[in-house]
């Protein structure tokens, strides 16, 4: 199957052929999607399953342990470039981060970092399904998850650092703020993007703030499609393989941006200073103060 | 979370090493590794406490047809039988020479 | 909701002590308060941010840090990083007591994820251009708040005081989310060191430079304060001497004990990075 070049019409054939072709990335667990990513045959996974590296904490508590506490490190290439893929396994403990699994990502993170500095760059790609900070391990989650910011942040200046966020657990807490620090970020229409989960907005500010149960209220504020809407991620793609690594490749061959989004203070403050918190202010309102664009 | 040691007889030894499964809920994951032993020694670490007499039935069964000498780890989040049996013979056909 | 909890103000307290008269810069915000202040003869930028019940969001009332705090704490930042591009790089200190971040709607739809990441990035980029930056926690440093606010500095240093607690989420959150006891969170943080809100429980796990004794943290008399100056000059001059990144937090006694799976993965991915 030949893939489409953009801005030529597939052919009939051509769009049943990619419709059949289609693998869905959000069915898949890390360790597959970090395989779905890498050229065949590159794939090699760092501190797998048989490492046993596990969480020191969570049995203390009688939680049964995960043999790669959560987290996939792989490395190999990306369209011929080489990468390291870092995939959260939404499926364990909600994806959320703890000393072992944070470190995994923090670790790769600085080594592809020393790499970087000796001349032979790594394209970082973090897969974030994830609900943040791990509430079993706390404060040795949190202090990974700023480990993690710094190392997006150090590594940022030389080599782009790519974010995806698929579904169906989304990217939230600590981790929704590196997924704010990436160069590039991919999300699918399914994603969900926001520093405090629904459930403990609600629970914090009450229903009448926001219905947690709402989902279609949820995902006009914070989904995919209207974070790519509003310029807070960089490519909206369909929920397939081949799709999502074409999207990782066009993009890393853009370099580091001129400028990153959270260094665009001035305006982002601007654009806040417009907005009236007392009135009603709703997804599709917000995209007509902050179309996608405006920021970049 | 309770922790279940079984053992069994191998006749055979084991070349491969295999991973399947997560530590979901409803699910297990199951290391299946080489071992210089001449046993397959089984450790499961299960979520849902009480239910020794069913993993030994259904290990029971799986190791009545796998008789290599393996280290086997299983991490379970209240998967039922059927679903450990599933993930058992995946990881078997994985290592399978 | 604790709406009915009073509000803390022990980061006005301690930054008004440790500004010292110095002339406040105009932050537009009553919620965040910035100053160059003198510190051992040197001048130190200090920021904080503190309740403002005249907030023009809402959900950011109460002393959480919110859309317009993270943002404007990174102007400020990085406008001394700017003004010190061919000079000395002023000290940057962190006045820290911070309930949390802000939960709203709005919030939500405004993304106040990149809030939080732009100061998260403005002092990490302080820290790497070479300005010393220290962390006081002088109350609440919990989840978010911390993050964008505190935890990029080179030094982490906390009162050992009543009210002093560091954590990824309020403890009545945390009960209402793990559906635990408070009680039974507070014995859990006894076998289970990374969840304890106790300070000194969090200074065994190699994270913070210091725990200052002997001060009352909502009320310090004159000896106290000048002691806790004399801890973050101290701090300031030990980053000098060996400035490094947020690894420090990990070469250090605490540290092997009680991070010593963090130490042995990192170990272990730099043997399997490379291909054997």
């Amino acid at each position: 199957m030949t893939p489409t070049e953009h801005g030529t019409d597939p052919t009939a054939a051509e769009r049943r052929d990619r419709f059949l072709s289609r693998r869905s990335v959000i069915e898949m667990r890390a360790r597959e999607r970090a395989q779905a990513l890498l050229d065949p045959g590159s794939f090699r996974e760092l501190l797998g399953p048989f490492d046993r590296l596990e969480s020191p904490w969570l049995p203390l508590q009688g939680i049964v342990p995960q043999s790669d506490d959560g987290v996939v490190i792989a490395r190999g290439e990306l369209a011929g470039k080489p990468a390291v893929i870092m995939a959260i396994e939404g499926a364990f403990q909600g994806g959320s981060l703890g000393e072992v699994s944070g470190s995994k990502i923090a670790g790769a993170l600085a080594l592809a970092r020393r790499d970087g500095e000796a001349g032979k760059p790594v394209l970082p790609v973090l897969l974030l399904e994830t609900g943040g900070v791990r509430l079993q391990e706390a404060n040795l989650g949190e202090a990974v998850v700023a480990e993690i910011h710094a190392e997006i942040i150090a590594l940022r200046r030389h080599v782009p650092v790519i974010g995806v966020i698929t579904g169906m657990v989304g990217c939230f807490g600590g981790m929704s703020i590196a997924a704010s620090l990436c160069s590039y970020l991919v999300v699918l229409p399914q994603a969900r993007f926001e520093l405090n989960g629904p459930e403990v907005i609600e629970q914090e500010a009450g229903i009448d703030e926001l219905d947690a149960n709402d989902r279609r209220l949820i995902w006009s504020l914070i989904g995919g499609e209207q974070r790519y809407e509003t310029g807070f991620a960089d490519a909206l793609i369909e929920d397939d393989a081949e799709s999502l690594r074409r999207t990782i490749r066009d993009l890393a061959v853009q370099g580091v941006p001129a400028r990153h989004r959270t260094e665009a203070v001035d305006d982002y403050r601007r654009l806040l200073a417009k907005i009236d918190p007392t009135g009603p202010l709703d997804g599709p309102g917000f995209r007509q103060i902050w179309p996608r664009g405006e920021m970049r | 979370m309770e922790t279940l040691n079984f053992e069994y007889e191998a006749k055979q030894p084991l070349t491969r090493r295999a991973h399947v499964g997560v530590v979901g809920s409803g699910d297990l994951e199951v290391l299946i590794e080489p071992s210089d032993k001449p046993a397959a020694n089984v450790r499961v670490r299960t979520s849902v406490d009480g239910y020794a007499q069913v993993w030994k039935a259904v290990l029971d069964r799986f190791f009545s047809h796998f008789e290599h000498a393996a280290r086997v780890e299983i991490n379970d989040f209240g998967a039922t039988p059927g679903t450990v049996t599933l993930r058992l013979e995946q990881a078997g056909e994985l290592v399978k020479p | 909701m604790s709406a009915a909890a009073p509000l803390s103000n022990r980061g006005r307290t301690w930054f008004d002590a440790l500004a010292d008269g110095a002339q406040r810069i105009e932050t537009g915000l009553g919620s965040l308060l910035v100053a160059d202040a003198t510190l051992t003869g040197e001048r130190v930028r200090l920021l904080a941010v503190v309740p403002d019940p005249r907030n023009r969001f809402p959900r950011a009332r109460h002393g959480e840090l919110g859309l317009e705090e993270g943002w404007a704490l990174a102007r400020h930042i990085r406008d001394a990083i700017a003004a010190d591009r061919a000079d000395a790089k002023r000290p940057i200190i962190a006045v820290v007591d911070v309930k949390s971040q802000a939960y709203g709607r709005l919030e939500a739809l405004l993304g106040i994820s990149f809030s939080l990441a732009a100061a998260v990035d403005a002092y990490a980029t302080a820290r790497m251009a070479g300005h010393p930056v220290v962390a006081l926690i002088v109350g609440s440093a919990i989840s978010g708040g911390l993050l964008a606010h505190g935890d990029q500095a080179h030094r982490l240093l906390a009162l050992d005081a009543p009210g002093v607690t560091v954590h990824a989420m309020g403890k009545d959150s945390a009960a209402r989310v793990t559906r635990r006891s408070v009680e039974a969170l507070d014995a859990l943080g006894k076998t289970v060191i990374p969840m304890s809100y106790d300070i000194r429980q969090f200074a065994r796990l190699g994270l913070l430079h210091e725990l200052i004794a002997g001060i009352d943290a909502d009320a310090p008399s004159a000896g106290q304060i000048a002691k806790v100056k004399a801890r973050l000059a101290a701090a300031i001059a030990d980053i000098r001497v060996d400035p490094g990144d947020l690894t420090s937090r990990l070469n250090n006694a605490e540290a092997k004990v009680h991070r010593a799976a963090s130490i042995e993965v990192r170990r272990r991915l730099a043997e399997q990075w490379d291909a054997s």
